[in-house]
């Protein structure tokens, strides 16, 4: 399945950095969303966008995760050539991962 | 225990001004707060007040005004914005006149000195993402705002300001002041400053909290976007709050709107750095006590940072763009031939361009390669972007794209161009002692 399934998110901006946030709609599936969706994962998803690190945090407390993402915006909203220069669309991208149907 | 209300009327410079005055009108509101001031704004602004020193407020600060001003007048409605940008000052100067015309009596505070352009270009003030001095940039710095906290704010409403207009201000201050003033918290209560902080960070994008931006067709449904209402905070003197809405307004407040909002542009969420407060919001929840009523609790806090930080504008040169699209059977391989024949000619015209970017809309443009390859789209947009030193070399970016009417590929449609300069933001740090904010008081008598 894929983390769209289980999770929204949202994504802002600042300066060259972005940051998803990965919100599971049962705070139940929060475990499986800090099993599977982990820092590595996010940097090899955004391959070739995200040129950074790629930070986890994390908050049990809403069944959320936090990623902020350096290198991500083209340098940022007042001087990228991207599309979508604020990176507002790249958590619908994150929401695309796959993870597994069934917990381990 | 004492409670006030403060509803949110903008979420940024461009929003929507009928939810404000439904907040004015039916919120039963203490404060009115009109958030509008984004990271590339001000430097906008800052143009705009140096080709006439009258201008660099808000576009639609007269608008919003216009709007909201007798009502609130007449149910004593408190108005905080930023609209200042650039020029607080000609801004409530705009604000006494449209208050004069309608009658009206008011006292109209205006709050600046975040202005430290001056600071930057001969101090030895280091940009952080470049760890370079600011002044070696000062022949091309446009801006240099710093981020003011709660305290002028608090001071002007002491003074007795029904509105409240300022430059920049770090966005939640705008709500965390009143809240210290009605409440008299202590500048140093870190613990309550906290939590009116989480209130200012929850509101501040107005409608992101009420169903704006959440809208997903069939997983997060949201009644009455097109009457979408704008949030309230109904906060305690304790520091407990709830975040609700106008009744009969579109949009929803649930837990799941807010959880969206606490973590938008935020990094460390243990470390939420403002003027006024570092800020903890690890550890919150939400809870839903009612329709459209959610309550937030578990915010810390802790000593505020050492240093203001600084939005530092600069004239970044220009950037050229073109489009151009391509439909129906074949739409796909005709807007590739079309970028690669542009990419031909950037060369055979010896473009000078430090970085140019080919993207084909409904294919590649957002995601790149993240995503994996779709059926073929019927329609696709063509576009070639660019990042030149002079406006003459940006500007033959767009000419080759929609030359390509009649020198490329069969059947290019609604081909647009344009070529702009780029004043583009970095930041820094400055020690709070090079900052001294200024308040300026002006009364109209009906």
């Amino acid at each position: 399945m894929k983390l769209f399934d289980i999770a929204h998110s949202r994504t802002g901006d600042k300066g060259d950095i972005s940051n998803i946030s990965v919100i599971a709609y049962d705070e139940k599936d929060y475990a499986r969303l800090a099993a599977h969706v982990t820092a590595e994962r996010v940097k090899e998803h955004f391959k070739g966008i995200v040129h950074g690190d790629v930070v986890r945090y994390e908050l049990p407390s809403i069944g959320a995760l936090n990623f902020v993402m350096y290198e991500a915006l083209g340098g940022g909203v007042t001087r990228s050539l991207a599309l979508d220069p604020h990176g507002k669309c790249l958590g619908s991208a994150l929401l695309a991962l796959e993870i597994p149907d069934s917990d381990v | 225990m004492k409670t006030i209300r403060i509803g949110a009327g903008a979420g940024y410079s461009g929003d929507r001004i009928e939810p404000a005055l439904e907040l004015a009108q039916k919120g039963k509101i203490d404060y009115l707060v009109f958030e509008c001031l984004a990271e590339r704004t001000i430097a906008i602004a800052q143009k705009a007040k140096l080709a006439d020193p009258t201008k660099g407020y808000d576009a639609l600060l007269s608008d919003r005004m216009e709007a909201v001003l007798k009502v609130c007048a007449e149910k004593g409605i408190k108005i905080i914005t930023n609209m200042g940008a650039a020029n607080p000052e000609a801004g409530a100067e705009k604000t006494r006149e449209i208050a004069a015309a309608q009658g009206l009596s008011l006292k109209i505070a205006a709050v600046s000195g975040d202005d430290v352009l001056e600071t930057l270009k001969s101090g030895d003030i280091k940009i952080t993402e470049t760890g370079q001095p600011a002044a070696s940039m000062s022949n091309v710095l446009v801006s240099g705002n710093a981020y003011l906290g709660a305290a002028p704010i608090v001071e002007a409403l002491e003074q007795g300001a029904d509105v409240v207009i300022t430059g920049r201000v770090a966005d939640p201050a705008l709500f965390l002041a009143p809240q210290i003033k009605e409440f008299g918290w202590a500048f140093d209560d870190w613990a309550h400053l906290a939590k009116g902080t989480a209130v200012g960070h929850l509101l501040e994008c107005g409608g992101q909290v009420t169903g704006g931006y959440f809208a997903e067709p069939g997983r997060k449904d949201v009644q009455g976007l097109g009457h979408l209402g704008f949030p309230i905070a109904e906060v305690s003197e304790d520091g407990s709050f709830v975040i609700t809405k106008v009744e009969s307004a579109g949009g929803h407040v649930t837990t799941d709107t807010c959880k969206e909002q606490i973590l938008y542009e935020v990094h460390d969420p243990k470390s939420y750095l403002t003027p006024d407060v570092t800020a903890d919001f690890s550890q919150i929840t939400f809870t839903q006590e009612g329709p459209d009523r959610v309550r937030v609790e578990g915010v810390t806090g802790r000593e505020r940072p050492a240093t203001l930080k600084v939005s530092v504008g600069y004239v970044n040169g220009y950037i050229g763009e073109g489009q151009i699209s391509y439909a129906g059977p074949g739409a796909l391989a005709r807007a590739k031939l079309a970028l690669e024949i542009v990419q031909e000619r950037l060369d055979i015209i010896g473009l000078q361009s430090s970085e140019l970017r080919y993207d084909l809309i409904g294919v590649n443009a957002i995601h790149r390669d993240v995503l994996a390859p779709q059926p073929e789209p019927t329609e696709v947009r063509a576009r070639v972007t660019g990042r030149c030193e002079s406006m003459k070399e940006a500007v033959r970016i767009g000419n080759e794209v929609e030359t390509l009417y009649t020198n490329g590929p069969a059947g290019g449609g609604g081909a647009t161009k344009s070529a702009r300069q780029v004043v583009a933001m970095l930041s820094a740090l400055v020690p709070r002692a090079a900052v001294t904010p200024r308040i300026q008081i002006i009364e109209v008598q009906s």
